[in-house]
């Protein structure tokens, strides 16, 4: 598996008044490539336009979104024609928020939808089974969505978007709102699903807490990819990062020697 | 459950108070109305009648004493089940609702049905694809819909159906000369569609564009978009996501819509000369009936209060997140 991000920008229209329209862009000009195998962490602040990106590759962003350049899976683009065969079955999304989950129906029947998604029909000994595989309790099953725990909820979407099997694991901030041991946990899965062979996109706006579990580390700063760094470059004072920015933003961690460029009472 | 029997002892009591302050401002309108019951009772005969007669049915009555006793007297004579007399039908309140609401039900229950399942169908459809050619036609129709009104339309379909085309009868709920107890169910059918139409087009546009307004809301929800991530066509979210979500407002919307369907009905009913309670009301207002005027008012209010009742625990009861809990 290979996706080929290449001068992918976006932009959104608005309107400006009654007729005149404005672009606002919100990612410029990125290119990066991910290979099966390895976990490549998007890190940037929130507003970045992290979000963004993975809603572009599973073709999922609001009508007025507007992009140039391309993404490619294997070579082949990703359009509106392409996507269909691609959503569910090769790629598969690990949305942010519980609010990805419908509140109104159970947490098993959530699941076996996401595998019919994916051609695939699956039987209560399956689901539970793939329930087990995330840690998940049998209960699960006929919960709804608001009876689970962060974690729990994170660990149903992970299972939904792995049912298909696919190659490609777009994960857009899995960890955020969950205690450490939850989110290591999120983390560690996501690496073996790497190690087993998959490619895995972690977004996130926590780089201490990524870097661990990642390859490689792209930096992405109000929509500009501004670092391309490797994972093991981030260590001690990150004299090895190649970024300027990347080592403003490794030393600002609190437990990495930070130092407060300039008076702060200024 | 405690629960559940603390908050039906609530609504017993709130549907007491309720009844009780209709009883009260429903007589006080009878009495400050121009309805005087001794002429509405002697008829045509009124001239015959002279100020001495008059007087003695009048303290037959107990319209002599002062009007709050009349007010008590009425409202034991209701408690123990007593409605009095209807001077229109000549026969007792009672008996007169009773055989009025079995010919008003079906019509009733059937407008309730078919506008709560159409009107739910085409919110879905409307909703799912918004401003789509589909979505700006059934939004046409229901705002043309909602904003006409019943009499009116059912003077339409009259003229169309009836008077034009000839496929509809004219009017009541039997054919003309033949006694409500030889009419076949296939005439009674044939009488209903037309009402039952007039009626229903009414609650259809509620439905509809409440059910449209969760449906657009549910296919820009984080759920949706995730669905259509997983590879799902916007149909099947519409149908598993969409219906699923939209079907609890419509569900409150379709129980607190009874209220509007017994005001709806007195309309259809008079344009269609069909014999049920919406009709008798007119009647009653008309000729002047008050024993059968105020007991129609208890009657719809009770109604009305169970529908909004039933509104307001129904989703709490359907929609999982409440536990089966009511919140007060």
């Amino acid at each position: 598996m290979r996706l080929d991000v290449e001068r992918f920008s976006l932009s959104f229209v608005r309107y400006d008044g009654v007729l005149r329209q404005r672009s606002i862009q919100v990612l410029h000009d990125l290119t990066f490539q991910l290979e099966g195998g390895e976990v490549l962490a998007l890190v940037g602040v929130s507003g970045a336009g992290k979000s963004l990106l993975a809603h572009a590759l599973f073709g999922i962003l609001p009508p007025n979104a507007r992009s140039a350049g391309s993404l490619r899976f294997d070579g082949v683009p990703l359009d509106d024609a392409t996507l269909p065969n691609f959503r569910g079955r090769h790629m598969g999304l690990v949305p942010q928020s519980i609010s990805h989950l419908d509140p109104l129906a159970r947490c098993g029947r959530q699941l076996a939808w996401a595998a019919e998604r994916s051609n695939l029909r699956l039987t209560k000994a399956q689901l539970a089974e793939r329930l087990s595989t995330f840690n998940l309790p049998r209960t699960v099953a006929h919960n709804f969505p608001h009876q689970l725990s962060g974690g729990m909820a994170r660990r149903l979407m992970l299972a939904m978007a792995t049912v298909g099997q696919p190659q490609l694991i777009v994960a857009d901030e899995p960890t955020s709102g969950l205690d450490p041991k939850n989110a290591e946990n999120i983390l560690r899965t996501l690496r073996g699903m790497a190690d087993a062979g998959c490619g895995v996109l972690l977004i996130t706006h926590d780089l201490v807490q990524s870097v661990p579990y990642a390859d490689r580390v792209a930096i992405l700063n109000s929509g500009r990819l501004v670092g391309m760094e490797t994972a093991r470059s981030f260590s001690g004072a990150g004299d090895e990062l190649t970024g300027d920015y990347a080592r403003a933003l490794w030393r600002a961690a609190p437990q990495n020697a930070f130092t407060p460029e300039g008076p702060i009472d200024a | 459950m405690t629960f559940w029997s603390i908050h039906i002892a609530t609504r017993l009591v709130r549907l007491a108070l309720v009844l009780a302050a209709v009883a009260v401002l429903s007589f006080a309108l009878a009495k400050s109305s121009p309805v005087d019951p001794v002429n509405a009772y002697l008829g045509a005969d009124i001239a015959r009648a002279g100020p001495e007669q008059r007087a003695l049915i009048a303290a037959r009555w107990g319209l002599d004493q002062p009007v709050p006793a009349q007010f008590f007297h009425w409202l034991g004579n209701m408690l123990v089940g007593e409605l009095g007399y209807s001077m229109t039908y000549n026969a007792p309140v009672i008996d007169v609702i009773a055989t009025r609401f079995r010919t008003s039900l079906p019509l009733m229950g059937l407008a309730w049905l078919f506008s709560g399942i159409v009107g739910f169908a085409l919110g879905i459809l409307a909703g799912s694809r918004p401003d789509s050619w589909v979505d700006r036609g059934i939004r046409l129709y229901a705002y043309v819909l909602a904003s006409a009104p019943t009499f009116w339309i059912a003077i339409l379909l009259l003229t169309v159906f009836s008077v034009g085309l000839g496929w509809t009868p004219v009017c009541c709920a039997g054919p003309i000369g033949v006694v409500p107890e030889e009419v076949t169910w296939l005439q009674s059918l044939h009488h209903l569609i037309l009402p039952l139409a007039a009626l229903s087009v009414l609650g259809v546009a509620q439905i509809a564009l409440h059910t449209r307004a969760k449906m657009v809301e549910v296919m820009q929800s984080d759920f949706a978009l995730y669905a259509r991530a997983q590879g799902a066509s916007r149909r099947e979210i519409a149908i598993r996501h969409g219906a699923r979500n939209a079907a609890i407002p419509a569900l409150t919307v379709l129980f607190a819509s009874l209220g509007e369907l017994f005001g709806g009905s007195i309309l259809a009913e008079q344009v269609f000369a069909y014999p049920g309670l919406g009709r008798a009301t007119v009647e009653a207002g008309i000729r002047g009936d008050v024993p059968l005027l105020l007991a129609l008012a208890l009657f719809f209010s009770f109604f009305v209060f169970t529908g909004n009742a039933i509104a307001d625990i129904v989703y709490r009861v359907v929609d999982p997140r409440m536990d089966g809990k009511l919140l007060r």
